[in-house]
């Protein structure tokens, strides 16, 4: 936790003066009768964030905050593991959004997360991986009128179906 | 009297067939929401607002508080039977809920937080009833000066009162505050902090793009990786004969814990950054020091049960307060709701009390309605309940990402947000890892576009000269309040290390 503590509050930091930077692309001072700049308010809230990411690095050092006392690791080998499986299936997830369609991907997330990591039995993970998303289809395409992701174009033969359900 | 035409109005419009259904179903929604461990009111009210753009504001508006009623009943459900809190709000619930439950008397203990609940909403919505009409005509007369310290006072109670590390807590504010920014400057009508040169933050970043990566992605990461221990299950026996005893048990043991959390709930809820779980938890306290037996606190005493689950019900609805009367929301769900009412083309504000009086006091009326409805939905399925906490995290997880993904789709039909829904919910586990509020963030985002041009109209006002925040006659005291705020913990670690010196002198 004690590396993890400084290495964020850099991060931060960091990006605290991108966005100053970036901020100061237009004016961030006060303009006679324009009133403050538009680079104003993001480059001054930028500033004091910069300048918070120092007082926690101060209390890093002087080892004030909790996760700055702490041996402890910021995530263990099961922490990791979890992170790396959940939060890696939610990042292939978004991506196979745009290749099999936003449903697609529901489908195959929901197969995924319920057979591998929650070891549910296979008729319950495909009853659900096929209902869910066809409940999301006829809510949001059906009675929300919006129109989803739909993918690459083989996808199309199924949607057409679906589409001849709602039109 | 004309409060009470307006409200019976509200009621009714209330009761309308689809208001009253979605009061309903929220409440129910809000129950389970509430029950889950790792998922309280501002997760519900995050992941579900992209779909209530199928029915009108003014019913969405319903849905959504209705939800946010229900979690706070909710939350004493797991508290009670699994000994896990529900949501933050619960935490204090556990406390006597827990024991109550291993002595064989959970029931005693659902049926005293149901009551409590009940008065505690109903002791908060009068007197919401009573003060926002007066509270709006006041900030009527409110000017960009006025607005913008309000502003100020809601992020320095954060500061001040919030409780967390105070250096993470600006970082906080300011990282909102700064990505509110991002998109176009409205004055001038530049493109502003256009980050890595992606078209995709032309637009700039909505305020659900983050809330829904925080709640839904971030928190429910964080819940995961955190809830790897086996629960048990208390399972109550619920019998009607059995109810009735418990309710006489619960109304002569836990009166007095009612009392308190009412009144002390719905002051606190009001406050920004303060909301139900500091007030459920201050109402805890406080229950135990005039209590004259307080050595029973923590033991299982209805009073224990009675205080924080009357509180959190109260500071839901006085969250209420400041988000319709000034436009400054009371709690992070409230801050979803003012967003959502942005999204639905309604500006916050006093004015709605003028502008928009059938949304307001229909909302004001499904308050009544959505306690009664939670009070009787929470009492006779509470065994349904507690049978669905028994469903795996690892359905209901995969469901809220599935639901989160899609309806944050929906909000703004670019994937480039949907991206960066996923990247503020992986920031979100690791800033929570460090303990950094993320609240804070949140709030910033949705009040950002508020807070901005109120400055920058002000001081356009008096030529560039700050005086004007303390020289008029309202802006003046609330801008002195909020420096109070901001500067309090730094007065209190001078006073420590004061007192540190002493006895080595």
């Amino acid at each position: 936790m004690r590396n993890g503590e400084i290495v964020t509050a850099g991060v931060l930091a960091l990006f605290s003066l991108y966005l100053m930077w970036k901020s100061a692309e237009l004016p961030v001072g006060y303009m006679a009768g324009q009133g403050p700049g538009g680079g104003f308010w993001p480059f001054w809230l930028s500033a004091v964030m910069l300048l918070a990411c120092g007082m926690i690095a101060l209390n890093w050092w002087r080892g004030t905050s909790p996760p700055s006392q702490s041996d402890e690791p910021l995530l263990d080998a099961y922490g990791w593991r979890t992170l790396a499986l959940v939060g890696g299936g939610i990042v292939v997830f978004v991506g196979l959004i745009n290749v099999v369609s936003m449903y697609g991907a529901i489908a195959v997330f929901l197969l995924y997360y319920m057979r591998f990591l929650g070891r549910h039995s296979w008729t319950l993970t495909v009853s659900v991986a096929l209902i869910v998303p066809l409940a999301f289809f006829f809510f949001f395409e059906g009675a929300m009128r919006i129109t989803m992701p739909s993918g690459m174009s083989f996808t199309d033969p199924v949607f057409d179906v679906l589409y001849d359900i709602i039109y | 009297m004309e409060i009470l035409a307006l409200l019976g109005d509200g009621m009714l419009l209330a009761l309308q067939p689809l208001n009253l259904a979605l009061i309903l179903i929220g409440v129910t929604v809000g129950l389970f929401i509430g029950a889950m461990p790792g998922l309280g009111s501002v997760n519900g009210v995050a992941i579900l607002l992209p779909i209530t753009f199928l029915v009108p504001p003014g019913s969405a508006i319903i849905f959504l508080a209705a939800i946010y009623y229900g979690a706070m009943y909710g939350g004493a459900i797991s508290s009670v039977t699994l000994g896990i809190p529900g949501a933050s709000t619960a935490v204090a619930t556990t406390f006597d809920g827990r024991p109550l439950a291993l002595q064989g008397k959970a029931s005693l203990a659902l049926v005293t937080a149901a009551l409590a609940s009940f008065v505690g909403g109903t002791v908060a919505n009068v007197f919401f009833t009573l003060f926002a009409p007066a509270l709006a005509s006041v900030a009527l007369s409110f000017g960009p000066p006025e607005i913008f310290a309000l502003m100020l006072l809601a992020f320095a109670t954060f500061v001040g009162l919030g409780g967390d590390d105070i250096p993470k807590t600006v970082v906080s504010i300011c990282l909102g505050l700064v990505l509110a920014s991002v998109g176009f400057d409205e004055i001038s009508g530049e493109p502003r902090l256009i980050l890595f040169e992606m078209q995709g933050f032309l637009q700039g970043i909505g305020f659900l793009v983050l809330a829904i990566g925080v709640y839904g992605i971030g928190e429910m990461l964080w819940t995961i990786e955190q809830s790897r221990g086996e629960v048990t299950t208390t399972t109550p026996r619920m019998t009607a004969r059995g109810m009735l005893d418990d309710t006489k048990e619960a109304v002569r043991r836990g009166w007095k814990g009612t009392w308190i959390g009412s009144l002390l709930g719905f002051f606190v809820g009001v406050l920004p950054a303060a909301g139900a779980t500091p007030g459920s938890l201050m109402s805890y306290g406080v229950a135990k020091m005039v209590s004259r037996t307080p050595e029973e606190f923590g033991k299982g005493t209805p009073d224990g049960v009675a205080a924080p689950e009357a509180a959190n019900n109260s500071a839901s609805t006085g969250a209420m307060l400041p988000m319709l009367t000034l436009g400054i929301p009371g709690s992070p769900t409230t801050a979803i709701l003012l967003g959502g009412m942005v999204i639905w083309g309604l500006v916050p504000g006093p004015r709605l009390f003028v502008d928009e009086t059938e949304f307001v006091w229909g909302l004001i009326g499904s308050f009544y309605i959505s306690n009664v409805a939670a009070l009787v939905i929470n009492l006779a399925f509470i065994p349904l309940f507690v049978w669905m906490l028994r469903m795996p995290f690892t359905i209901l997880a995969p469901m809220i990402f599935v639901l989160s993904i899609a309806g944050g789709y929906a909000a703004t039909r670019d994937m480039h947000d949907v991206w960066l829904m996923v990247i503020f919910g992986l920031g979100a586990f690791f800033l929570r890892k460090f303990d950094y509020p993320l609240a804070p963030a949140v709030l910033a985002i949705v009040l950002g576009p508020i807070a901005e041009p109120t400055l920058r109209q002000s001081l356009l006002l008096s030529s560039g000269d700050p005086s004007i925040f303390f020289t008029r006659p309202i802006a003046g005291p609330i801008t002195v309040i909020a420096l109070i705020l901001i500067f309090l913990p730094a007065f209190k670690l001078l006073r420590r290390r004061r007192a540190a010196r002493r006895p080595a002198a």
